[in-house]
Formats: C-alpha cells, sequence, structure tokens
C-alpha cells in the first residue's frame, strides 16, 4: 500500500495575511472537501505527513517552523502555499520578514497564488503525494532520510553566507 | 472454552482490524453524508493504519513504547476473554488496566497536551465507568451468572429484562468509543480542542499500536451491545447484528447533532443517566429476584 492513500496534514501559518489560510480552509470544508482523498488536517506534526506553511517566514517564528519540521516522522513533504510562503511575497522587504518557507526548511512544493485558490492547494498536495510516495520508497531502501533543520541550514550557509538569498537565485536559475 | 469459544476468540484475534476498520469507514462516509461532503473511501481507517506501521519509529523515551504496546495486549487480551465466554468482570478490569497503561504513556512524556489528554482520559472514565460495572451487575442479576456463554444461553433476550442498562451502556459508549464531546482527551475530529491530547505525543508504529488498541476495543464494546440481543438460538446473533447497526448509526447521529458538547456536560449528564437508567433498572431487576 502507497503511503499516499493516507496524507495527515499539519498547517502552520507563518506571517500570512489570513488569505491564503481561508482558501485553506475552505478546501477542507464541504465544497472541496478533501476528506476524500484520505486527507486530515491533523493540527499535530507527530502525525503528520505533509507540512502545509502558509505566509513568510519572520525573525521570531523561524525556530517554531523549524520544530514543527524536525517533530515530523520521516517520509514527509513541505508544501509552501501562497507566494508568500514560496518567496516573501508582499511581504518580502519588511524588516522582520527572511523570505519564504524554504528560507528555514527544504521545500517540495512551490503553490503560487495569492490567495492561492483551492483548486491549486489540492493540485499541490496531489504533487506533493507523488514525492512522498517517492521517499517511503526509498526510505524502504534505506537510501533516504530527509535533513534535518540544522542539517539544512548548514547546507545554506555552506553555498552562500546569506541563506535566504542564495536558495532564491538557485530557483530564479 | 467451548468450540464455540475457540472459534469466536479466532475470528476475534484475526479478524477484529479490518472488521473495526470497515465499521469506522461506514462511520466516516456517513458522517460525511450528514455533513453534505462525499466523504473518504470506505477502506481508509485501513489505510491510515497501514500508514502509521510504515512510518519512522520517533518516540520521546523509551518507556512511551513499552506501556502503549502494554495498553494494546491489554484490550486484545479483556476482548479474547469476552469472546472465549470468559467473566464480564474479568472483562472490564482488563479493559481498564490497558487504559491506565495509555494514561500512563500519556504522563510519561512530559508534554503539556498529554497531560491535559491525561487528565481528561481520568475524567472519562470516572463518567463512564460507573456505568460499565453497573452493567455487569446487571448481567449477573439476570441471569445469576457473570460468564459470558452462561448470560447467552437465555431464554429471552436481556434487552428486555434490562433496557435501563442498555441506554445506559449506550450512552457511555459514545465516550468509550471516542465520538462526543468534542473536546474528548482523544478523538478523530479534526476540529479537536488539545491537538489529540492523550494520543499527541505517539507517532509512527507507536501510535499504530494504539490505533490497533482502539479498534480490538471497539469490536469488544460492540460485542457487549449485542449480548443484550443474545439468547440459545442461533438465529439471535442476526438481531444482534442489527441492533449494533442501530446503534452504531445513532452514535454518529448523536455526533453530528451536538458537535459541541463538553465534557463538564458530559461528566454529569453520564452520571445522571448511570444513576436514574441504570440505578432504577438495578432496583427493579433485585426486588423481581426477591419476589
Ligand atoms: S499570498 Fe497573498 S493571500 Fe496569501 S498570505 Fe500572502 S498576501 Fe495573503
Amino acid at each position: 500500500m502507497r503511503i499516499s492513500k493516507s496524507p495527515w496534514l499539519l498547517h502552520y501559518d507563518g506571517s500570512s495575511c489570513n488569505g491564503c489560510d481561508i482558501e485553506v480552509l475552505a478546501s477542507t470544508a464541504p465544497r472541496f472537501d478533501v476528506e476524500r482523498f484520505g486527507i486530515i488536517n491533523t493540527g499535530n506534526p507527530k502525525h503528520a505527513d505533509i507540512f502545509l506553511c502558509t505566509g513568510g517566514v519572520n525573525s521570531q517564528n523561524k525556530d517554531v517552523v523549524r520544530q514543527i519540521y524536525d517533530q515530523m516522522p520521516d517520509p514527509k513533504v513541505v508544501l509552501a502555499c501562497g507566494i508568500c510562503a514560496c518567496d516573501g511575497g508582499i511581504f518580502k522587504d519588511c524588516y522582520n520578514i527572511l523570505g519564504g518557507t524554504d528560507t528555514v526548511i527544504p521545500v517540495d512544493v512551490y503553490v503560487p497564488g495569492c490567495a492561492v485558490r483551492p483548486e491549486a492547494i489540492i493540485d499541490g498536495v496531489v504533487k506533493a503525494l507523488k514525492i512522498l510516495d517517492e521517499k517511503a520508497e526509498k526510505m524502504k531502501r534505506g537510501e533516504y532520510r530527509s535533513l534535518t533543520s540544522a542539517e539544512y541550514a548548514e547546507k545554506i550557509a555552506s553555498k552562500d553566507g546569506s541563506d535566504g538569498e542564495a536558495l532564491q537565485e538557485e530557483k530564479d536559475a | 472454552m467451548t468450540t464455540y469459544g475457540t472459534v469466536a476468540v479466532i475470528i476475534y484475534l484475526l479478524l477484529s482490524p479490518v472488521i473495526a476498520c470497515t465499521l469506522s469507514g461506514v462511520d466516516r462516509v456517513v458522517t460525511a453524508r450528514m455533513q453534505g461532503r462525499r466523504g473518504p473511501k470506505l477502506m481508509q481507517p485501513w489505510y491510515d493504519l497501514v500508514k502509521l506501521f510504515s512510518k519512522e519509529t520517533t518516540s520521546v523515551n523509551d518507556i512511551q513504547k513499552i506501556l502503549v504496546m502494554a495498553h494494546c495486549f491489554f484490550a486484545i487480551f479483556s476482548g479474547a476473554i469476552f469472546f472465549a465466554g470468559g467473566d464480564v468482570m474479568l472483562v472490564l478490569f482488563a479493559l481498564t488496566m490497558s487504559e491506565v497503561f495509555l494514561i500512563l504513556a500519556a504522563y510519561s512524556v512530559n508534554a503539556a497536551y498529554s497531560e491535559i489528554g491525561a487528565q481528561r482520559e481520568l475524567l472519562q472514565m470516572m463518567a463512564y465507568e460507573p456505568m460499565t460495572l453497573l452493567t455487569a451487575v446487571g448481567f449477573y442479576l439476570a441471569t445469576g451468572s457473570f460468564k459470558v456463554d452462561k448470560i447467552i444461553s437465555t431464554d429471552l433476550p436481556l434487552i428486555i429484562k434490562m433496557p435501563g442498562f442498555f441506554i445506559g451502556f449506550c450512552f457511555v459508549l459514545v465516550v468509550k468509543l471516542r465520538k462526543s464531546p468534542f473536546d474528548l482527551s482523544t478523538s478523530h475530529h479534526a476540529n479537536q480542542e488539545i491537538i489529540k491530547g492523550l494520543t499527541g505525543d505517539l507517532s509512527g508504529p507507536v501510535y499504530g499500536f494504539s490505533e490497533l488498541a482502539e479498534l480490538y476495543e471497539e469490536v469488544l464494546m460492540l460485542g457487549i451491545v449485542g449480548l443484550f440481543f443474545m439468547t440459545k438460538e442461533p438465529v439471535s446473533l442476526l438481531w444482534a447484528f442489527i441492533a449494533i447497526a442501530v446503534v452504531m448509526f445513532c452514535m454518529s447521529l448523536i455526533d453530528n447533532i451536538f458537535p459541541r458538547v463538553k465534557w463538564e456536560a458530559l461528566l454529569k449528564a453520564a452520571w445522571l443517566v448511570t444513576f436514574f437508567a441504570g440505578g432504577a433498572n438495578l432496583v427493579i431487576l433485585s426486588l423481581a429476584e426477591r419476589m
């Protein structure tokens, strides 16, 4: 059985304007009903397979995001929902914003949009499920373990002194 | 142990997870339809369970794993005694024992939500334990035995003698099967107040074992519901299954009609029901005994 048949999701609101969060909640309500794919909004990192992040990362919540990510058991995927979560979006130049979710943890799927539409969120989750299955396969063969947030920070630092910027360039290229 | 008992225990041990998963799958679909949604696939709880066992094992401390395993073991054990035709009292004590292990597991991790969950679980036990024990006493008064194989060899279904106990037991069943109120120590609802509380710090296979225990427990509880309808005629098994189906449906209905009941209300209501439905039935039964 593939792990993607039962994806449990954790939704975390970084520095979102709440626009994206409302859309995330809308996708769990009757009209879009993500439960038909077996998706459950758990609210508990220890039970989650998918980390859905909305809004940018700021200097106060960066450790929260790291901790949530580290508490999730493998295999796991991270979904950045909304342009703020992808790269900081409209708040990018604010003094307190570090950038998108990928400034602190590795992101697997980027879902742009302001606000991101429920269809796009569901699309993104389905894409994330494929990655989740691949990771589970590799994990079974003992070839895979996801980076911890500390290892990720090191990886970014080794690429370039300033963390967020380096990844941004990589994405642009 | 009779041949029937042996067969029942083997079926119980092998098929309980599948049966309970199917039942809760039906329950999830019915709930979704009541809320105007399509709902998940029928076997979704099964997929969830299998997935949990394929995840990475992370646990806060080693004792947690052992306690959860003990919880699972005693839950399965109590059901096995029941289906083997053993003593109802023993079944209930073994079940309480299994609950205690889960509570200890939650306390052992020293995390805020687990702790609140454990406290609520203790309160919940306070709410439903009197009624379940009273039900066992009721079976004794009505049949003269605590043994399940004696209880099911009556001429008339026990529901006739014990309607009060039945109502009381079904009432606490809503709590026991973790349906309502919404701020239970742990439940399957997404709108959970304390983020899974009791089971909040279990993950991967360890959480899988606690889920497995719950599935076995569910089958046992529904077995007790069936006990009210069993007689020595084999056809009574059919009545028992119909009764279980009706009770399950009512439980989904109650869960959806009262989505915002809190545990304080539950505690009061459970004791009132125990006192009036269970107590009155007890008095009538023991008076009838004397006459
Ligand atoms: S992407 Fe738009 S809607 Fe979403 S959090 Fe950012 S500003 Fe708000």
